[in-house]
């Protein structure tokens, strides 16, 4: 592990004016479940790390207004714990979804939006766009686990963001605060699809900091997340969905469909919200907006059983909120 | 013959073929019990593996120029050398220690190799293109029993089929290595081994080979290792980063600790070899197998390796004909180790799985299909026997269905059964007892405890043997100063550490017995040990407690030898057992994710020494089993040469949630006069079938290989 500087200041401009504007040479420290290991193995390599743990103003979950405020400390355990976060129910599956004792305990749920890829040419060194030679090596290559969506490339990794898909759906936004002073964005905003390997999967500037996260109420929502995992064991999902529907006469009147792990961001699918549009919520709906979701996907080699879990993810999601 | 050696009759146990708690448990659950990784010694210093980055390639240059200025750099050795060719990533090239971990870290990055870089492959499921890259060997062509041609006009039902398994890894989870401390003419070795007494003679073979250190003697080793995280077969030599470690400590006059990282270990410590292939069974319509034939192959790294003992169990010579065809595919992966009962969990894929598709084309219950064929077997009352039992375990004749679960709902069940077999002949073995005045007893023999029970199986020898309890007997293993005892591989360990410690433990009592017969004034033929007392059978009012007969002892220690082979010793062990298994899963169709509801073992070894530790050995191979059925893989990259998951993220074990319940039924009382035989092997090998064809019974369709992943599980829906 390279040598670095830890500084773990008490007030978010003094943490964000340590942050280098230049990408990679300093990084953002919270629960460190991911930072940690991307340290070790050295695919970050950054001379000065900021701890957030001393900031008092970035800890705890609150009902906001009419919605609820997640602090950038805030843990998947704190979430789990919330009654302000109790109606949160795609949120709540989704921290459930994080079936590992150790990373709700001190992983953060802004830091589940902000974890780097987990794709394995990534994680072996092989840059965010697994070049090698000049070409892409996912798309010949060991792809089972990439996208399907949004895969046109150079980008062929998926979000693994287990909140993102759910945020996306209720419409949550980010409070950011840089040196200049704060900005708001939404949640589908702050995911963007790299187009070379100087961009990361962000639009956050290497001298920001995500302070909170600001979800509307649900109130006359109906919300869920189904999650395609393997295993009981803390796993990556092989396909997820986050359903949040209102209906108005027994029919959707509004509907929101994302997609995780099948992409490189959090995938809104208009296409499943549309198929969902002035249905009654039976199993048919259900299917229904599970094809069309994956109508346009475009599987690569190895992954076209992603096309179907996805599918089957938003027939059940929805299966959650009938 | 009956010896005086021989086991205790069955009303004459007291602890043997009972239940006893682990005697390491304790130790182990305090963090008391040191393993090689925690040896942490004063001065000691850290030292890191340089290896190779490329798949096939030629060193052309080494440059240590900055590692050598890093702070706290101590010093590094070659492995190999410029001019040598590397033949898989993570191939070990040198060793660079220094103060620290994190320092030796940085100076192991420091150092750069340059290669020229050769051709690579390291895919073979595909064995057309793996033979147009030049990558196929024939390794067997065996033709057995009946004519083949006549066996197949003859056959009513066959069935033809694409089968197979993966590469997987070892994965122990105290990864390879060892501290070394050589100080003046000794060598300590802290080793992470299953051969304590192996590893003096291969570390001095090692060392002798560089002209720079010399000749060394195999008998200036001392290897200690009380306890070890898992070796599974990967652990029986000291391996390059050993000898590099030792040189080390030599250079720098200090201990050396070296322990590969957990990306090391899966990439070149640990690794089953794959099986692919195509096999053809056919049978009479009676449901009578006559002919089994088939082409495999696999690899297991640049030599190949892999050759499955085909067709597997149901293999009789005279009666089944019988074909196998066997292809090498060399491939620059990680050298493929021993993985326990090397070789069996593959055939018992490409043999039960074929089987169970022909006894679903012959409409059969394949517990009636493998019954009836159980004389095809080398112990055909065994099995039937174990089938009955497992059967019922399973509640199989409730919950069987045909191929096909008909209930509505994404989610099927079905239940699926699997054979095997194994040898765990005992290895050879020395044992001294020693019997203190002060009653005190210790078994010592350089044997090693893996973590499956050898403390305890030789406690309960030595206990039983003497009319003592458990916590009376000291056992002294992992220490190569002791009397030699073989390597634990191959289920040997069992077999032959208790016969030569229940010899060892007769002879000594046999001494005492001579002292107490003095003080009794009794024939020494008369006495026995039991209850905690000698006493004369004839006469049991003449007694001493186990302490008073020490005493009389005097100044004097007792030391009883034993050996293991040993001609007049009795009849103690023997090798060759069966066992059965059964799998109750749930198969979601619409995401292809399989679960396991319930696993049945029954398993045959002769006379059981400790029922707990025997049991716990078969479950922790159901888990493992169920790990390679289900989830690990070692996914390699073609164009890289890479292995994409050397982690604990994507190369998948199972929790505690994901194996469901697990019954053992250890066979006793019923061939107890046998004698003991291994059982770390057996009970590993059936699960990938067993759980195979419960998935082929829940959803209609055989999924060729495993493991058995969603997309496997989809794609085979969909191709059927």
């Amino acid at each position: 592990m390279k040598n670095f500087e830890y500084i773990a200041p008490t007030d978010t401009l003094v943490a964000t004016q340590a942050l280098s504007a230049e990408p990679g040479v300093t990084a953002v420290l919270a629960g460190g479940t991911d930072l940690v290991s991307l340290l070790k193995q050295g695919i970050e390599t950054p001379t000065r790390v900021v701890s957030l743990r001393n900031i008092p103003v970035l800890r705890g979950i609150s009902k906001s207004g009419g919605g609820l405020r997640i602090g950038a400390m805030a843990t998947v355990d704190e979430l789990l714990a919330s009654k302000a976060a109790a109606p949160y129910r795609s949120l709540q599956a989704a921290a459930r979804g994080i079936t590992a004792p150790q990373v709700r305990a001190v992983g953060t749920v802004v830091g589940d939006l902000l974890q780097r890829p987990r794709c394995w040419y990534f994680r072996n060194g092989y840059g965010l766009l697994a070049m090698h030679d000049g070409e892409s090596l996912v798309p010949n290559g060991e792809n089972r686990y990439h996208a399907i969506l949004g895969n046109k490339g150079p980008a062929y990794f998926v979000s693994a963001s287990s909140f993102g898909p759910a945020l996306v759906s209720l419409g949550a936004t980010v409070t950011v605060a840089g040196p200049e002073g704060e900005r708001r964005m939404s949640v589908a905003d702050l995911f963007r699809t790299p187009d070379s390997e100087s961009e990361r999967e962000t639009s956050l500037m290497a001298n920001e900091i995500v302070t909170e996260i600001n979800v509307p109420s649900v109130s006359g929502w109906k919300t869920a997340t189904y999650e395609v995992r393997q295993r009981q064991l803390l796993d990556w999902p092989l396909a997820t969905a986050s359903v949040a529907v209102r209906e108005r006469g027994g029919r959707v009147s509004d509907a929101r469909v994302v997609l995780g792990h099948v992409a490189p961001t959090p995938w809104r699918s208009s296409e499943a919200e549309t198929a969902l549009q002035g249905k009654s919520l039976g199993e048919d709906a259900g299917a229904e907006a599970g094809k069309a979701a994956v109508a346009a996907a475009t599987p690569l080699s190895q992954n076209k059983a992603k096309v179907q879990l996805a599918s089957v993810a938003v027939k059940r999601a929805v299966a959650m909120v009938a | 013959m009956a010896t005086k050696y021989d086991w205790p009759a069955a009303d004459d146990r007291s602890l043997i073929g009972k239940r006893h708690a682990r005697v390491d448990g304790p130790a182990k659950a305090r963090g008391a019990a040191k393993y090689s990784y925690d040896r942490n010694l004063d001065g000691m210093l850290y030292a890191r593996l340089v290896t190779s980055t490329v798949p096939h390639g030629r060193i052309i240059g080494i440059d240590t120029s900055t590692a050598e200025r890093v702070p706290g750099y101590k010093g590094h050795v070659n492995i190999v050398n410029v001019g040598d060719e590397v033949q898989w990533v993570g191939a070990e090239i040198l060793a660079v220690c220094a103060d620290t971990e994190e320092h030796a870290r940085d100076a192991a990055a420091a150092v750069a190799v340059h290669f020229e870089a050769l051709p690579h492959w390291v895919k073979e499921e595909d064995v057309k293109k793996a033979g147009e890259a030049n990558r196929v060997q024939p390794a067997k062509d065996d033709t057995k029993g009946p004519d083949l041609e006549e066996a197949w006009a003859g056959a009513d039902e066959t069935v033809e089929g694409y089968y197979g398994l993966g590469i997987i890894t070892h994965c122990c989870l105290e990864p390879h290595g060892q501290v070394v401390d050589w100080t003046g003419d000794e060598i300590t070795v802290y080793a992470s081994t299953q051969a304590v007494a192996r590893i003096p003679a291969d570390l001095a073979r090692g060392l002798s080979r560089d002209e720079s250190i010399g000749d060394v003697s195999a008998d200036a080793v001392h290897v200690i290792t009380p306890y070890m995280g898992g070796g599974f077969g990967s652990k029986f030599n000291i391996d390059t980063w050993g000898v590099a470690c030792a040189k080390l400590s030599k250079m720098t006059g200090k201990p050396v600790k070296l322990m590969l990282d957990r990306d090391e270990e899966l990439m070149v410590a640990g690794g089953r070899p794959s099986d692919y292939g195509n096999v053809k069974v056919g049978a009479k319509k009676d449901g009578t197998l006559v002919a089994y034939e088939s082409e495999t192959w696999s690899t297991g790294g640049i030599a190949g390796r892999g050759s499955p003992p085909l067709p597997y169990v149901y293999n009789n010579e005279e009666r089944l004909a019988q074909r196998a065809r066997h292809l090498n595919v060399s491939t620059n992966i990680g050298p493929a180790r021993a993985w326990r009962a090397p070789n069996h969990p593959q055939a018992a894929v490409l043999t039960m799985c074929p089987l169970e598709d022909l006894a679903a084309k012959l409409d059969m219950d394949p517990v009636d299909f493998f019954k009836q064929n159980a004389d095809l077997t080398a112990r055909p009352e065994v099995y039937r026997y174990e089938i009955d039992k497992c059967a019922e375990m399973i509640g199989w004749s409730e919950k069987w269905h045909k191929r096909g679960d008909s209930g509505s709902g994404p989610v099927k069940r079905g239940l699926g059964m699997s054979l095997h077999t194994w040898g765990g002949r005992p290895h050879d073995s020395t044992c001294e007892v020693r019997i203190q005045p002060d009653g005190g007893v210790s078994v010592n023999l350089a044997s090693q405890d893996l973590g499956v029970g050898t403390y305890t199986t030789l406690s309960v020898v030595a206990a039983e043997t003497l009319g003592l309890q458990i916590p009376d007997i000291t056992v002294n293993i992992g220490s190569s100063k002791l009397p030699i005892s073989g390597a634990s591989g191959g289920s040997t360990t069992v077999g032959g550490t208790t016969a030569s410690t229940r010899r060892a433990t007769v002879n000594a009592l046999e001494e005492l017995k001579a002292v107490v017969a003095e003080a009794l004034e009794v024939d020494a033929a008369d006495l026995v040990a039991k209850a905690g007392k000698i006493f004369a059978q004839s006469d049991e009012s003449k007694s001493l407690s186990w302490g008073d007969a020490c005493r009389k002892l005097g100044t004097r220690t007792i030391t009883g030898q034993g050996k293991q082979p040993d001609r007049e010793g009795g009849k103690l062990n023997d090798s060759g057992v069966g066992g059965v298994q059964m799998a109750d899963v749930s198969v979601d169709v619409e995401t292809g994710i399989v679960t396991i509801n319930k696993m049945a073992a029954v398993q045959d070894v002769g006379l059981v020494v400790c029922l707990e530790q025997c049991e716990s050995q078969v479950y922790g191979s159901l888990i493992q089993g169920i790990a390679y059925a289900l989830y690990e893989e070692s996914v390699y990259d073609q164009a890289t040469g890479k292995m994409l998951n050397p982690d604990m993220e994507f190369y998948k074990l199972p929790g505690a949630g994901d194996i469901g319940e697990l019954e053992v039924h250890m066979v006793q009382n019923k061939y107890d006069d046998r004698g003991v035989i291994g059982i770390g092997e057996p009970p590993v090998i059936s699960p990938g079938a067993a759980i195979s064809n419960a998935v082929a019974n829940a959803i209609g369709v055989r999924v060729p290989t495993l493991p058995l992943t969603p997309d496997r599980i989809l794609a085979a829906l969909e191709n059927a």
